[in-house]
């Protein structure tokens, strides 16, 4: 006999229990229960030995009682139900990612190694004015050139610049809104704090089922919904710590709301906004290796081949150059701030 | 002195209540509640109480008072930085609290600039781009307004220094931009709260000087802010003394400093030297008879520089000439007598 069988009993509940029998599929415990064989003797429960009443453990006493993997199955069919209405607004809408993602991989792939690099080092030499630094990259590129890695992390870089840009269209004005309305501030902070402490795999589950895994977009808004975080949350922040001096300044000489955000705020924001676009990045790396779990090309490939295939060697190496390239983007990122923060024009 | 110039900015029966529910504690200041009360009853700060001020074309108005006695409340007010809970603020005789925000801002473009006791300059620019801000928001051309803010950077000395980022300027440079600035804009009202307090004493006295000798050549109706007696004494043409709000005290600055009509500002003009303060005007007798002394002074002369001529003999002397015409005669007996503040 079950653990509550007599709880039911005595509440007089004991045929709306045996009415809605549910049957279905064993539990695990059941499962296991029979290969141990058990005599099903064991009438009395001692009081303190009795399990928690979880779904599970009720429903052996009264099968009216939902069992957890009942409770699974309806999320399940109701995300399933709601998940054509979903596609049917979503996919033109992220449409243009998917575009956007294999143009640039391709665009990348055509051109042929040594002008890609001539175009890298020159950005990097433009934004950075160190040469110490643009010789640092050259002579990286050549490295994971000489060990074939070059165009892996190639891909790698393309999907962090695709999904960096869209992070920064859409989370600029985010931003900038939140700086300027304590209601959407109160509205898209707990949003931001959810996408900041979900784990990143748990974004992908039903972006899986709502796209089909050989769509690029798939990766990429789940790369873009874990790194647009702190470019929102920068932005913001850079706007509402403008000196409030230089913005009454900016009302005073008469300036529309367009010429203050454009001349003052946004420009005395952009030390700020740039530390938020510098971790932008760094998580649009992060979470692109984890997103080569669906199909997302480049170094994280390797990475996985070498778990799935226990190929130490492929893992590490292809580790190693994640660890250059996040070097590369973060030192580059970083350097041109400060260059800005010196308060220099070019 | 001559008729008196054409008002350029009237303000009418003022009040600003800060807080929750203004127009509430507005009843209960009219009824008489002071500044402590009303902050004791309820959560509201009296920031201006019944002003009534006549700013004139081509003068230097200054508003004096102490820390939190509401001058920067009163000059926001007039470019409607700050909305008046009630009461009107004329400019050339129409209201300013009645226009739109495109009235609003053109008359922030066109009519009124401003210059602020921190600066306020944007640091990301150069000294040229700042002085240029007022004629870039009105839409003038590159070429146009680099050569008008270039004129303006020249005419406060910093000409060669165009270039620069403000930060790498020190204190009274960085403000003397924020002059150029305002002056750029070619607005005929200039705005400046307590546009020197953040500067040394020295470079205080060199920018009061400046802006002395602009004055003589522009005429802008300015409204100075200022927490210091000997500045606005300085400064002003006219002044207006604040206490918790209220005026209590203005006019012209010579009247206020010989006949203080408040114990506050008794106090207030105990501290500061008169023979500097004081001209002859205030203390020469007027008309003209037969026996005019030989030696002449101007009106506009310091007893200081007056105690100084005479060599401080009290038995001397002097015809006293307004722009040239002899308009009266001053003993020395009377500067000396007008050097003790009257007790009382
Ligand atoms: N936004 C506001 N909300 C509430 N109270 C305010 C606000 N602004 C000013 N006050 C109050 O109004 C009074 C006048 O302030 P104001 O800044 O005009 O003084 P001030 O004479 O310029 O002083 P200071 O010399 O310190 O600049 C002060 O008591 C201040 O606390
Ligand atoms: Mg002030």
């Amino acid at each position: 006999m079950a653990a509550y069988t007599q709880l039911f009993d005595t509440l007089g509940l004991r045929a709306w229990c045996d009415a809605g029998s549910t049957g279905g599929p064993m539990t695990m415990a059941q499962l296991l229960a029979k290969a141990k064989a058990q005599s099903g003797g064991a009438e009395e429960v001692a009081f303190w030995s009795r399990p928690f009443p979880s779904l599970d453990v009720l429903n052996e006493s009264c099968n009216a009682i939902w069992r957890t993997r009942d409770l699974t199955a309806a999320v399940e069919s109701l995300f399933m139900g709601m998940k054509d209405g979903l596609k049917l607004v979503l996919d033109p809408l992220t449409q243009p990612l998917s575009w956007a993602l294999t143009g640039t991989l391709k665009g990348f792939a055509f051109l042929p190694w040594w002008l890609t690099m001539l175009l890298v080092l020159l950005v990097v030499q433009r934004v950075t004015r160190s040469r110490g630094l643009t010789a640092f990259v050259g002579a990286a590129m050549l490295g994971l050139a000489l060990i074939d890695h070059f165009d892996a992390a190639i891909q790698t870089f393309a999907i962090i610049l695709v999904c960096t840009a869209i992070s920064v269209l859409l989370g600029l004005p985010i931003g900038i809104l939140m700086s300027k309305s304590d209601r959407a501030q109160k509205a898209v902070l707990p949003v931001l704090d959810l996408l900041q402490t979900l784990p990143s795999f748990v974004y992908l589950i039903p972006l899986i089922f709502l796209f089909s895994v050989t769509e690029p977009k798939l990766y990429g808004i789940a790369i873009i919904l874990y790194a647009i975080v702190p470019i929102i949350r920068l932005t913001d922040l850079g706007i509402r710590l403008v000196d409030p001096d230089v913005t009454e300044a900016a009302d005073a000489f008469g300036m529309t709301r367009w010429q203050k955000l454009v001349k003052v705020e946004l420009p005395l924001a952009l030390p700020n906004i740039m530390a938020g676009l510098n971790q932008t990045i760094m998580m649009s790396l992060a979470m692109v290796v984890i997103a080569s779990l669906v199909s997302a090309p480049g170094l994280g490939v390797l990475v996985l081949r070498g778990i799935n295939n226990l190929e130490l060697g492929v893992g590490l190496v292809a580790g190693l150059g994640i660890v250059l390239l996040a070097i590369i983007l973060d030192r580059v990122t970083k350097t041109a701030l400060s260059r800005m923060n010196a308060g220099d024009q070019p | 002195m001559n008729a008196p110039a054409p008002v350029k900015i009237s303000v009418r029966n003022l009040y600003k209540i800060f807080g929750p529910r203004p127009e509430a504690a507005l009843a209960d200041v009219r009824k008489g509640m002071g500044k402590t009360e009303l902050l004791e009853n309820g959560k509201h700060v009296l920031g201006l109480s019944d002003i009534n001020i006549d700013m004139r074309a081509g003068q230097i108005t200054v508003i004096m008072g102490l820390s939190g006695s509401g001058k920067s409340t009163l000059v926001r007010h007039l470019n409607r930085l700050i909305e008046p809970t009630t009461g009107q603020i004329l400019i050339d005789g129409t209201d300013v609290t009645g226009l739109s925000p495109e009235g609003l801002r053109r008359l922030r473009q066109d009519q009124m600039t401003m210059v602020f006791q921190k600066f306020a300059l944007l640091p990301h620019r150069t000294v040229l781009e700042n002085a240029a801000l007022a004629l870039e928001v009105k839409g003038v051309p590159l070429a146009e307004r680099s050569a008008e803010a270039m004129k303006w950077l020249e005419r406060v000395g910093l000409g060669n220094f165009a270039d620069r980022h403000p930060h790498r300027l020190s204190g009274g440079m960085q403000q003397r931009v924020g002059i150029a600035r305002a002056l750029a804009s070619n607005a005929p009202i200039l705005l400046m709260d307590e546009a020197f307090s953040a500067l040394d004493p020295l470079i205080r006295t060199d920018m009061q000087n400046l802006l002395l000798q602009l004055q003589t050549e522009l005429h802008k109706t300015i409204i100075f802010i200022s927490h210091d007696l000997d500045e606005a004494l300085k400064l002003a043409d006219h002044l207006v003394i604040l206490k918790d709000g209220c005026v209590v005290q203005q006019g012209d600055p010579q009247g206020i400093v010989l006949h203080p009509r408040d114990p506050y500002i008794v106090d207030f003009v105990s501290d500061i030297n008169r023979a500097r303060v004081l001209r002859v005007r205030s203390v020469m007798t007027p008309g003209l008879s037969d026996d005019m002394p030989p030696e002449t002074v101007d009106t506009e002369t310091t007893l200081e520089a007056l105690i100084a001529l005479s060599d401080g003999d009290t038995h001397r002397a002097y015809t006293v000439l307004n722009k040239g015409q002899p308009a009266g005669r001053i003993d020395m007996r009377d500067v000396v007598r007008a050097l003790v503040p009257k007790v009382g």
